[in-house]
């Protein structure tokens, strides 16, 4: 343990689980919101630290070059969403919508989700993963339920059940790639350590390979809310706390996503498996003409961005299906842009909520005349989303599209009418919300733009500089990839 | 290997199939669970053999998780929850029992033809019990699909997760099944907690989840 690499990771680790019995345990929801800032702090500083120490790969834990990156996003979002929910969490008490006790459940439980993303980003053996991706998603379960109203709980109990369908199938095929590589590097911890399944690909079972790929595709699937599988995203989203919102969108379904591109690296490296690409494309655009169509429809606010976060994710899948350099590079890119601008819209979304008193669409009009600063701000992260120059999220899409142009027009053409669908509806929910006839509550609310805006200048800067190391960084995980 | 290993192995993990069958056809809700327990115990014998001819006996403690957890304490507390509740009439079903036991048996059949051919490098017995295995998790799905109840749709569930238990314990030397059974269990005890500490019957007035589905959150 003397190496600082190893220190970090248990750091990395070590202070959310600690933070879930120190915050379950302390009354009193204004030291326990800043306690929570704070371990989210830490774990950012111990993950950032990481860049330049790497730890030796262990049996469980690991560093490597792509998860890396995925470790800092994860504890940066987290950290900002903490920022955000100390705010959030106080007008939620004034109303009475949570107790002092429900919220010492919602912190213990926010930071046992953060440590459990980690250790499913950090995990070395893909049964661990699995078991922290189910961490995961349970207390995420509980934290959608924390309203306690009809909705909240069948929101929860249906993201509980489809979630659990979705975890038990992936689980199966994780047996199966067990399997798949016992006879190849032997019985025991070997045969599900990534770093070995990845050297030993080649020479892996392909058919059984390929049993595994489908059901680790529809299992984890579902958590990425890919559709068909989508069906318990936008409840989960609608009737949680906004701050879960953020994070459900902005981290979890890229944690999802990440142990996907895993077996997917592996699946790239055996050359007699099905593609998997092919597979990865076709649910992927299923996903954004889907949603892109759902948008227009949409009568509640945080259903309309959770459809986007289905729309992104369509894309991201896309990208990472095409695969090869560029469209992988793409992928990543528009990962980390959506990660940055979907939670900066959740955190603009929960305030806009909490000042109008309601998430229905239909009361929220002339945001920019009631509440300037958040309603531009809004405004601002829905023309980033809908992938508006110069945003970071226009160059990533434009990424994707040019990759796709360049090796396969055809599948570009239902790819561009997707993005132009959602681009049209998210413009003209946004004129909505933020122009015309001034509507409903004028009372200032007490919100923190700190986050928010941070988020936003992050997406702008990188969409128009992104400086040379991160590039290099991208392309050299995008190339990892496969 | 030792043929009587083969046939013991044989037998229990077809034993679980069957099992799963007579849960698809049931129409009372005890009789419903008392048969899940009945799905726990063999599920128990099946593990504890693998855990004999392995030569495993981490897979000893997977067992009696089964046995005590999912054959004795989970449907105790769901029959307390079930009388509790009044909920104990008949199960609604949304299809007939005819077109369930027939899907049934095309799933295990398609399941059986899935596997055979592709893993005939491994063992008979990895094969088989690989075979059976998920077989036991497609009837469960059938199973959550083709019922409105929400008590039948987590007993369902639970089927299908006995099926990857079985799984797990077949794949020979698999570190972490332990550790994964447990991570399950904890995971039924949240959904049994969850139907009991919601009260759903409170809330909704029924568990008939199609009630549930009057609710979209997407009114104007």
């Amino acid at each position: 343990m003397n190496d600082p690499g190893a220190m970090l990771v248990s750091a990395v680790l070590w202070i959310p689980a600690a933070a879930v019995v120190i915050l379950a345990l302390i009354p009193g929801y204004r030291v326990t919101a800043r306690l929570n800032v704070l371990a989210s702090l830490l774990t950012f500083a111990a993950a950032l630290l990481l860049l330049g120490w790497r730890p030796p790969t262990g049996q469980f834990l690991m560093v490597d070059d792509v998860n890396v990156v995925f470790i800092v996003l994860n504890t940066l979002v987290g950290f900002t969403t903490s920022l955000f929910s100390a705010n959030y969490i106080a007008h939620e008490l004034e109303t009475g919508r949570l107790t002092p006790k429900s919220l010492r459940f919602y912190h213990a439980m926010f930071q046992g989700m953060m440590g459990a993303m980690n250790l499913a980003l950090l995990a070395n053996n893909v049964g661990l993963m699995w078991v922290a991706v189910e961490i995961a998603t349970l207390t995420t379960v509980l934290m959608v339920g924390v309203y306690r109203t009809h909705e909240a709980l069948e929101a929860a109990w249906k993201y509980f059940i489809l979630g659990s369908v979705g975890i038990a199938l992936a689980l199966f095929g994780t047996i199966v790639v067990y399997l798949a590589a016992r006879s190849v590097v032997g019985e025991g911890l070997d045969a599900m350590a990534w770093t070995v399944l990845v050297r030993a690909a080649p020479a892996l079972d392909p058919h059984l390979l390929n049993l595994a790929f489908v059901f680790l595709l529809l299992g984890y699937g579902t958590k990425v809310g890919l559709a068909p599988l989508h069906a318990w995203l936008p409840d989960a989203h609608a009737e949680g706390p906004t701050p879960i919102s953020a994070v459900l969108s902005g981290l979890l379904l890229n944690v999802a996503l990440f142990a996907l591109l895993r077996f997917r690296m592996v699946m790239a490296g055996n050359p007699h498996t099905l593609a998997a690409g092919p597979l990865m494309v076709s649910m992927g655009l299923a996903s954004l003409i889907f949603a892109a169509f759902m948008l227009y429809r949409r009568h509640d606010i945080k259903r309309l961005f959770a459809y986007s976060s289905i729309e992104h994710m369509g894309i991201i899948t896309f990208a990472f299906g095409m695969g090869g350099p560029l469209a992988n590079f793409a992928g990543l890119l528009h990962m980390t842009m959506h990660s940055l601008t979907k939670s900066a819209i959740f955190f603009a979304v929960g305030h806009v909520a909490q000042a109008k008193g309601t998430q229905k669409l239909a009361d929220i009009r002339g945001l920019t005349v009631t509440h300037p600063v958040l309603g531009w701000g809004l405004l601002l992260g829905v023309f980033a989303i809908a992938g508006m120059p110069p945003m970071g999220v226009f160059m990533s899409e434009f990424l994707v599209v040019s990759s796709t142009f360049a090796r396969q027009p055809l599948i570009a053409i239902p790819l561009v009418l997707g993005l132009l669908v959602a681009f049209g509806a998210l413009l003209l929910q946004a004129t909505r919300i933020g122009f015309g006839e001034a509507y409903g509550s004028r009372e200032p609310v007490h919100a923190s733009y700190v986050p928010m805006f941070a988020h936003l200048s992050l997406v702008l800067v990188a969409g128009i500089y992104v400086p040379g190391p991160i590039v290099a960084w991208f392309q050299h995980v995008a190339t990892l990839l496969g | 290997m030792e043929p009587l290993q083969f046939d013991m192995a044989h037998l229990l993990a077809g034993g679980l199939v069957l099992v799963s069958f007579m849960l698809l056809y049931q129409e009372r809700m005890y009789a419903l669970l008392n048969l899940f327990a009945l799905h726990a115990v063999v599920l128990a014998l099946s593990v504890a053999w693998q855990a004999f001819i392995q030569q495993a006996p981490h897979l000893y403690i997977t067992a009696a998780i089964a046995l005590g957890f999912k054959g004795i304490v989970i449907p105790v507390a769901l029959h307390r929850i079930v009388q509790r509740l009044h909920i104990h009439r008949a199960i609604e079903a949304v299809v007939g029992i005819g077109p369930t036991m027939l899907a049934g048996m095309g799933l295990v059949a398609l399941s059986v033809g899935v596997i055979l051919p592709i893993t005939s490098a491994s063992s008979s017995l990895a094969r088989e019990d690989l075979a059976f295995s998920l077989a036991v998790i497609l009837l469960g799905l059938l199973m959550m699909v083709s019922r409105r109840n929400a008590v039948s749709q987590v007993v369902g569930f639970m089927s299908l997760e006995n099926g990857l238990i079985l799984a797990a314990a077949g794949a020979k030397g698999m570190p972490l099944v332990v550790e994964i059974s447990v991570a399950f269990s904890i995971l039924i005890a949240f959904i049994v907690i969850g139907i009991f500490l919601f009260r759903i019957r409170e809330r909704f007035d029924t568990v008939d989840l199609h009630a549930l589905d009057s609710f979209r959150g997407e009114r104007p």
